[in-house]
C-alpha cells in the first residue's frame, strides 16, 4: 500500500510537468505555429494607442521574443529557484515557486492562487457535503418509495436541478434570496474562514446551496438506481432473514453496497469542481480559481493560464489518487497493486 | 379436506404422535401477482417437522421449494419501505410450536427472524455482504437478539467458526468473505444462521455451489449441530443424494404441490409417484450399465401461471393415458399409501405397485 | 479611448434576461422603486433622464459612504497608464491634473477649469509651447508638497511603454522628447529639458513639435496627475498610489477591491473644483454585471462605475416599470457608431454611388440593430456627437421623414453615377459583435432596395484594424466597400474625436488605423489649421466645418450617437451626469447615508 501511494505520487509529478508542458504548448507555441508572430501576441497586451515599437517592446518584456522552448525553460527555473521582475522604478525577486507574473496586472500569480484557492475550496467541500447528504437521503427514499408521488417529484426536481444552468438559477436566488428577502448575502461577499467563521459560512449559503441543487439531482439518481439494484442482491435477503430491523438492512446493507459508485463519482466530481467552479463563481462573483481562470482565458493572460491550469490539474490528480485509495477501503474485495 | 383432516395425514414421527409438531404448514399457498397473471407458486402444500429431525424437500426449479422456505421465515412480507407494488398472497397456517406465524405481526416474526429459525443459502458469495467482515456480519446478527458488548459478542463469533471447523477462527473473524474458499464460506455462513441456536434451520441447497468433497462435509456438520442443538431441519434440495444422506422425511414438489411425502426410507426403497420414479431414475449412477438411458421426464416444469389441469404432473406422465382422461379433469388429493406415507395421485394402489415391478425397480 | 468593455457572452445575456422575466412575473417592480426614499425630501421627483442636464438630489450635505463596483477589474488605477473615461472619471477623486473637466451637469461638465494649474496654460512660440502655473499648498497624502519636478516626473514616466504599454501616447507623439529617450526607468540621466522645463518649483513649461491650440486637453489628462520619484514604483504603483486629491487609498486587494477614505492632507482652499461630500468610498471589483444591476435596483449598491449601461435583462425591467425608469437616466455617450464607405474600391470611387448609399440606407434599422434608442443611441447625420464642442445639426443627406431612407434620391444616385440597376460590393464587421452584425444585414436589406446587392464578411475583432478592414491594400483586393467602424475620443473636443478618423496621414499602408476611408486633402490642411487657432470658440467652429466637409465627401456614414442606460442610485445624491465623460459625475457625487 505505501509503495503504491509513493508510485502515485511520483507520477503525479510527472503528470504535473507534462501537463505544464501541454498548456504552455498551447498557449505559447499553437499561436505561433498558426501564422502568428511574437508581435501580434503581445499586441493584445497594449492599449489603443500602441505604436509597432510599443508592441515589440512588450513582447520583448513578457519573453515572447524568446523561442518557446526557452520560455518553456524560463518559466520551469522560476518554479523550483524563482526568478526577478523589473517593474521600472526597480528590481522585484519572486521566490519559488514562481508561476511568473500576469501579462495584464503585472502582478505574481503564485500569491494570487493562494488567495483564490481557500474560496474555491470553501465553495466546493461545503457544497459537496450538501449535496452527498441531500442525494443520499432523496435517492434512497426514492428507491424505497418507487413510483410514489415522493419519488416522481423527487425525480422531477433532479431533473429540473441538472437541467437549469446555475446563472440561472443562482442570479434569481440572489435577486429573490438576498436582495428581496435579505436573508442571504450578496453575491461578493467572502469573508475567509480564519477571519470569521459565522460570516464564511454565511456568505457562502446561497452558493452551496444552488450548486448543491445541481449536484444532487445526479447523486439523487445514482443512488436511487444502485439502491434499487442492491436491493435484489442476495445479502439483503440474508440480512432479513438474521432478523435484522428493515431500517438496518436499508441503511447498513443496502446503501453500502449502492455507496460505492457514488463515492468515486463524489470524488471525481469534487476534485474537478476544486479546480474551480466557474459558472458558480461569476455568478456570486466569488474570488476563487474557476472565476480567476476565465477571467484569466477572456484577457488571454497566459501566466495566470498557466497557473490555473497547474493547480486544477493538481487537485484533479490527486482526487483521483484519493479515490482510488478510498476504493480499495470501501469495497475489500479490491486490492490495490 | 379439511384442517384436522389433512393435520392426521400429515408424517409424524412414531412416539410423538400425540404431541404437537414443531413446525406445522397447512394447506399453505403462496401467489404473486405479476403482469402476465398470477404465479401460483406454492398451492395447497401441507407438513410437519418436529425437533431433531430433518425434512428433505425436492423438486425441480420453479417447484415451489424456495418460496416454501422463505414463506415460513416471513420473508414474502414485505416491509413497510416496499409497500409500494401488490407483494405475494399468502394463505394457510404456518405453526412454530403452536404460533400461527401468518397471523401474526410482521414485527413478531421478524423478531424470531434468527433467533428461533434461521436460514442458509445456496450461493455464500452473494448471500453475505462483502462490504463486512464476517465477524461482523456474525456479531451483528448476534447482537441484535442478545444485548451484549461487542467484545462477548466477538468471542461468540469466534466461537461460532470454531465450532463449524474454520481453521484459526480467531484471525479468520476479521476477514472478508471473498477471503474465504466456497467451503469455508458455507461454514461461515451456517456460523452466522446458527449464532443464536435457532431451533429451526432451513437450509436452501446449501451445498449445490459447493465441490463434492465439500459438500459431504458440509452436510456432515449440519448433522453435527443438528444433533448438538437438537434442531430442526428443512432441507431443500434437487439433489437426491443429498437427501439420502441427510434426511429423516422426504416432501417431494412439482408445481407448487405436494406429489409424494413420506420418510426417506420409503421414498428410497417403495416410491409410488411416477414424478418421484422419474427423479430417482434420472439420477446418473455408477452401479448400473451404461447402455442403459437414464430415465428422463419427458418434458419441461411447467407455468405456474397457467398450471396445468387435473394433476398438474400429466402432461409428463407416462401413465397418464390409464386413467380415460380423469387425470386432465380431476386434482388428486394426498391419499396414503402406508403409515407416514402419502401421495397425491390417480393410479391405483396395484397399477402402482405393478409398474414398480415391472418397470422402475429393474432400471434403478 | 475605451468606453465599453469587451462584449458579454450571449448565454449569459439570456439568462439574465430569462431571470428577469421571472423577477418581473413575481411582481419585481412593486417593492423598490415604490418607495421615494432619496428623491421625496430632497425636492421633486426625478423623471427619467432628469440627471442629464441637472442634478438630481441636490445636497451639500458631507459623510456616509458611497459603494461602486466593476463588473471586471480596473484597467489600473495608475493615473500614468489608464485609459477608460469612467477611469478618468474616477482618477478626480484621487488625483489633480493640470487641468480637469468641471463638476458640473450637462454642458458645463465639458468645461476645462485649472486643478492643479493656477489657470489655463499660457501658450508661446505659435503654441508650440505651453506654461503652466501650479497652485502652492497642494500636499500630496504623505505630506509632501507638489512641486512641478512631480508634474514633469509624472509625464516623463508615462512615456516608459515598455512598463506602461496600455496608456495614451500623445506625449510620446507629440513632445519635442530627446532621440533615444526611454523613459526615467531606462535614461534616467538623459537632459529632457527640450521637452519639458521646470524652471521654478511652481512652473512647468511644455514644448511640442507642431503647434497644438487644444493643448489644456492635453493637460487634464491623468498622466499629469503629480507622482512623487521617491515613491514610484514603476509596474506596480497602481497598487501603492499616492494622493493629491480629496481621497487617498486604504485596504487595497488587488483584483478584488479597494476602499478611497478621506485624505487628511487635502485642502479645500486649494481646490475650488471639488466639494468631497463622501467621507468613503467602497469599490468592489469582478462583481457578476447582472447582479451589479439588481443591487443598484435594490439599493445595496451606487454606482456601476463602467457606465457601460444596464444588462439587457435590468434594461427590460427598467424600460418596462415607470417606477423604475423616472429612477434611470440615458446619457449620451462620447462616441459615434458608423460605418465606412471605402472609396478605393469601384464603384464607389464615384461620389455619387456613394451617396446613393447615404440616400438608400434605413437609419432607424441602424439604430435598431444596436439596441434601439435607449440602449444604442440617438440617430447620427453628424460625426461630432453632440456632447462635443463644435458639433452642428445638419444632415446632408436626409434619410426621408421616417428616417428609413429615401430611395428616389438613392435611385437618382445610382443614375449619376452610371449604375440605375445598382451595383454588387462586399461589406465587412467584427464578428464578435452582434450589434455589427446586425447593422451589416440591415444594411444588406436597406440598400438591397435600390439593387445595391452586399455580401457580408465577418473578421476577427482582434485583427479588423491591423489585417482586414482597416489594411488599405486587402480591402482593395477584398473588395470591401463597406466596413463597420466606431469611435469613442479620449476626450469632447474637435481634436480627440476627427484626428484620427479624418486626417488621411494616419493611413499607413501596413494597416491598423481607424480611418479607412478619409483621404481629402483640404480636411488635412483644416485640422492642422484648427490645431494653430487659440481662440477657442472659433477652433470649435472650425472642427464643425471640418465635420461637414467630411460628410460631403460621403465617405462616413453615421450611425448612432451612442447612449447608455443607468441606473440611478438610491442613497447618492447630486446625481448629474456630465458630458466630459457620458456618465454619472463620480466627483460630484455625495451619500446620504
Amino acid at each position: 500500500m505505501f509503495a503504491y501511494i509513493v508510485r502515485r505520487l511520483l507520477w503525479a509529478v510527472v503528470l504535473l510537468v507534462v501537463l505544464s508542458m501541454v498548456t504552455f504548448s498551447i498557449f505559447y507555441l499553437v499561436p505561433l505555429l498558426g501564422g502568428a508572430t511574437p508581435e501580434t501576441l503581445a499586441a493584445r497586451y497594449v492599449g489603443r494607442a500602441a505604436t509597432p515599437e510599443t508592441v515589440h517592446l512588450t513582447a520583448e518584456k513578457l519573453g515572447l521574443l524568446d523561442p518557446v522552448p526557452v520560455q518553456y525553460w524560463n518559466w520551469l527555473k522560476g518554479v523550483f529557484v524563482g526568478a526577478s521582475y523589473d517593474y521600472g522604478a526597480g528590481v522585484e525577486q519572486c521566490p519559488a515557486p514562481c508561476l511568473g507574473y500576469s501579462f495584464v496586472t503585472k502582478q505574481p500569480v503564485w500569491p494570487e492562487l493562494l488567495d483564490r484557492a481557500p474560496v474555491t475550496i470553501s465553495l466546493a467541500l461545503g457544497a459537496s457535503i450538501i449535496w452527498l447528504v441531500a442525494g443520499l437521503s432523496v435517492g434512497v427514499i426514492s428507491a424505497l418509495r418507487r413510483g410514489t408521488i415522493f419519488d416522481r417529484g423527487a425525480m422531477g426536481i433532479a431533473l429540473a436541478g441538472v437541467s437549469l444552468p446555475i446563472f440561472f438559477t443562482g442570479l434569481i436566488a440572489l435577486a429573490f434570496f438576498s436582495y428581496k428577502l435579505r436573508i442571504t448575502a450578496p453575491g461578493g461577499t467572502f469573508v475567509p474562514f480564519s477571519e470569521n467563521p459565522a460570516r464564511w459560512a454565511y456568505s457562502l449559503l446561497l452558493p452551496w446551496i444552488t450548486l448543491a441543487f445541481l449536484f444532487s439531482a445526479q447523486y439523487a439518481r445514482l443512488t436511487r438506481a444502485g439502491m434499487l439494484e442492491t436491493m435484489t442482491e442476495d445479502y439483503i435477503r440474508t440480512a432479513r432473514a438474521k432478523g435484522l430491523p428493515e431500517r438496518r438492512v436499508i441503511l447498513k446493507h443496502a446503501l453500502r453496497g449502492a455507496l460505492t459508485p457514488v463515492l468515486t463519482i463524489f470524488g471525481l466530481d469534487v476534485g474537478l469542481l476544486l479546480g474551480g467552479a466557474v459558472l458558480t463563481e461569476k455568478t456570486f462573483s466569488l474570488n476563487g480559481l474557476g472565476k480567476y481562470g476565465y477571467d484569466a482565458i477572456v484577457n488571454q493572460d497566459l501566466p495566470k493560464i498557466l497557473g490555473v491550469t497547474l493547480v486544477a490539474g493538481f487537485f484533479v490528480i490527486m482526487t483521483n489518487l484519493f479515490v482510488d485509495l478510498l476504493y480499495g477501503v470501501i469495497d475489500p474485495r479490491v486490492r490495490l497493486e | 379436506m379439511t384442517t384436522s383432516a389433512l393435520r392426521d395425514l400429515v408424517t409424524r414421527h412414531p412416539g410423538q404422535a400425540d404431541q404437537e409438531p414443531f413446525l406445522e404448514v397447512v394447506d399453505l399457498r403462496v401467489h404473486f401477482p405479476t403482469d402476465d397473471g398470477l404465479v401460483k407458486s406454492v398451492d395447497g402444500l401441507s407438513f410437519a417437522l418436529d425437533r431433531g429431525r430433518t425434512l428433505g424437500i425436492v423438486g425441480e426449479s420453479g417447484s415451489g421449494k424456495s418460496v416454501t422456505s422463505l414463506a415460513i421465515m416471513g420473508l414474502h412480507t414485505r416491509p413497510a419501505s416496499e409497500q409500494t407494488r401488490p407483494g405475494a398472497q399468502l394463505s394457510g397456517e404456518i405453526y412454530l410450536e403452536g404460533e400461527d406465524l401468518l397471523a401474526k405481526s410482521p414485527e413478531y416474526v421478524r423478531s424470531l427472524r434468527g433467533k428461533r429459525m434461521a436460514m442458509i443459502f445456496q450461493d455464500p458469495l452473494s448471500a453475505m455482504n462483502p462490504y463486512y467482515t464476517v465477524g461482523h456480519q456474525i456479531i451483528e446478527a448476534y447482537r441484535i437478539h442478545n444485548p451484549v458488548n461487542k467484545k462477548v459478542a466477538r468471542k461468540h463469533a469466534v466461537d461460532m467458526l470454531g465450532r463449524v471447523g474454520i481453521p484459526e477462527p480467531s484471525r479468520r473473524v476479521d476477514a472478508y468473505p471473498h477471503q474465504f474458499s466456497g467451503g469455508m464460506r458455507q461454514r461461515a455462513m451456517i456460523a452466522m444462521a446458527l449464532s443464536c441456536d435457532p431451533d429451526l434451520l432451513i437450509a436452501d441447497e446449501p451445498t449445490t455451489a459447493l465441490d463434492v468433497t465439500v459438500q459431504a462435509q458440509i452436510l456432515d456438520l449440519i448433522r453435527d449441530l443438528q444433533s448438538e442443538f437438537n434442531s430442526a431441519v428443512v432441507l431443500i434440495t434437487h439433489d437426491l443424494g443429498v437427501v439420502a444422506e441427510l434426511a429423516d422425511d422426504v416432501l417431494v414438489m412439482y408445481a407448487g404441490r405436494a406429489m409424494e411425502y413420506g420418510s426417506a426410507d420409503q421414498l428410497f426403497n417403495r416410491p409410488v409417484h411416477p414424478y418421484t420414479w422419474g427423479l430417482l431414475g434420472s439420477m446418473p449412477r455408477f452401479d448400473r450399465p451404461r447402455s442403459e438411458r437414464l430415465l428422463a421426464i419427458k418434458g419441461a416444469p411447467p407455468s405456474l401461471i397457467n398450471v396445468p389441469s387435473g394433476c398438474p404432473f400429466h402432461p409428463r406422465c407416462s401413465y397418464a393415458a390409464r386413467n380415460n382422461g380423469r387425470s386432465e379433469e380431476v386434482l388428486p388429493e394426498l391419499a396414503p399409501v402406508e403409515t407416514g406415507h402419502t401421495v397425491a395421485c390417480h393410479l391405483t394402489q396395484i397399477e402402482r405397485e405393478q409398474i414398480w415391478e415391472h418397470e422402475i425397480a429393474p432400471k434403478l | 479611448m475605451n468606453h465599453s468593455r469587451s462584449w458579454r457572452g450571449r448565454a449569459l445575456a439570456v439568462a439574465g434576461l430569462s431571470a428577469t422575466l421571472v423577477l418581473a412575473a413575481c411582481g419585481g417592480g412593486g417593492g423598490e422603486a415604490g418607495s421615494q426614499q432619496g428623491s421625496s425630501s430632497q425636492g421633486a421627483q426625478a423623471a427619467f433622464n432628469a440627471a442629464s442636464t441637472s442634478v438630481v438630489n441636490p445636497s451639500d450635505k458631507k459623510g456616509g459612504t458611497l459603494k461602486f463596483a466593476n463588473e471586471g477589474d480596473w484597467d489600473t488605477l495608475d493615473p500614468g497608464e489608464t485609459y477608460y473615461a469612467y477611469s478618468w472619471n474616477f482618477a478626480r477623486l484621487y488625483g489633480r491634473s493640470l487641468m480637469m473637466f468641471q463638476s458640473a451637469p450637462g454642458k458645463e461638465g465639458n468645461q476645462l477649469v485649472p486643478d492643479l494649474a493656477e489657470a489655463a496654460g499660457e501658450p508661446s512660440d505659435g503654441a508650440k509651447t505651453w506654461t503652466y502655473k501650479l497652485r502652492k499648498g497642494v500636499k500630496f497624502d504623505d505630506g509632501a508638497e507638489v512641486t512641478s519636478a512631480d508634474v514633469k516626473y509624472a509625464v516623463l514616466r508615462s512615456t516608459d511603454k515598455q512598463i506602461f504599454p496600455n496608456g495614451p501616447a500623445y506625449w510620446d507623439a507629440l513632445l519635442d522628447l530627446p532621440s533615444g529617450y526611454k523613459g526615467p526607468y531606462k535614461t534616467p540621466n538623459m537632459n529632457t529639458d527640450s521637452a519639458i522645463e521646470t524652471p521654478d518649483e511652481y512652473t512647468i513649461v511644455f514644448h511640442m513639435k507642431k503647434p497644438f491650440a487644444a493643448f489644456d486637453y492635453l493637460a487634464q489628462q491623468p498622466d499629469t496627475m503629480p507622482v512623487p520619484k521617491d515613491k514610484d514604483t514603476g509596474a506596480k504603483y497602481r497598487n501603492s498610489i499616492v494622493s493629491t486629491g480629496p481621497y487617498k487609498f486604504a485596504d487595497v486587494q488587488p483584483g478584488k477591491s479597494f476602499n478611497l477614505v478621506r485624505n487628511d492632507q487635502w485642502d479645500q482652499a486649494t481646490d475650488p473644483n471639488r466639494k468631497a461630500l463622501p467621507d468613503r468610498i467602497e469599490v468592489t471589483l469582478n462583481v457578476n454585471a447582472d447582479d451589479i444591476d439588481n443591487r443598484i435596483l435594490s439599493g445595496d449598491l451606487d454606482v456601476a462605475v463602467t457606465a457601460v449601461g444596464v444588462q439587457p435583462a435590468a434594461q427590460s425591467r427598467i424600460l418596462q416599470d415607470p417606477n423604475l425608469k423616472a429612477n434611470a437616466d440615458n446619457p449620451l455617450g462620447v462616441r459615434n457608431w458608423y460605418t465606412s464607405i471605402i472609396p478605393t474600391v469601384a464603384p464607389l470611387n464615384n461620389i455619387e454611388c456613394r451617396k446613393a448609399i447615404m440616400y438608400a440606407m434605413d437609419h432607424t434599422a441602424y439604430q435598431t440593430a444596436y439596441g434601439g434608442v435607449f440602449a444604442g443611441g440617438d440617430i447620427a447625420t453628424t460625426i461630432l456627437p453632440p456632447s462635443v464642442p463644435g458639433h452642428a445639426d445638419f444632415d446632408l443627406f436626409p434619410s426621408g421623414p421616417d428616417h428609413k431612407g429615401d430611395l428616389d434620391a438613392a435611385k437618382k444616385s445610382l443614375e449619376a453615377c452610371g449604375q440605375p440597376n445598382g451595383f454588387a460590393t462586399n461589406m465587412g464587421y467584427r464578428a464578435e459583435r452582434p450589434k455589427e452584425k446586425a447593422t451589416a444585414e440591415a444594411f444588406q436589406q436597406a440598400l438591397g432596395r435600390v439593387g445595391i446587392q452586399l455580401t457580408l464578411k465577418p473578421y476577427p475583432q482582434g485583427d479588423y484594424f491591423a489585417q482586414y478592414c482597416g489594411l488599405p491594400p486587402y480591402v482593395v483586393k477584398n473588395k470591401l466597400g463597406l466596413c463597420t467602424n466606431g469611435w469613442a475620443a479620449d476626450w469632447p473636443d474637435g481634436f480627440g474625436f476627427l484626428s484620427q478618423i479624418t486626417d488621411s496621414r494616419v493611413i499607413r499602408p501596413a494597416g491598423g488605423s481607424s480611418n479607412m476611408s478619409v483621404r481629402i486633402p483640404e480636411v488635412d490642411k483644416m485640422l492642422d489649421q484648427a490645431l494653430t487657432e487659440l481662440n477657442t470658440d472659433k477652433r470649435n467652429q472650425m472642427w464643425g466645418e471640418i465635420d461637414k466637409r467630411v460628410m460631403e465627401e460621403a465617405v462616413i456614414y453615421p450611425g448612432v450617437y451612442s447612449k447608455s442606460l443607468l441606473a440611478r442610485s438610491k442613497n447618492a445624491s447630486n446625481i448629474f451626469v456630465t458630458d466630459a465623460y457620458g456618465e454619472y459625475d463620480y466627483l460630484g457625487l455625495g451619500a446620504q447615508k
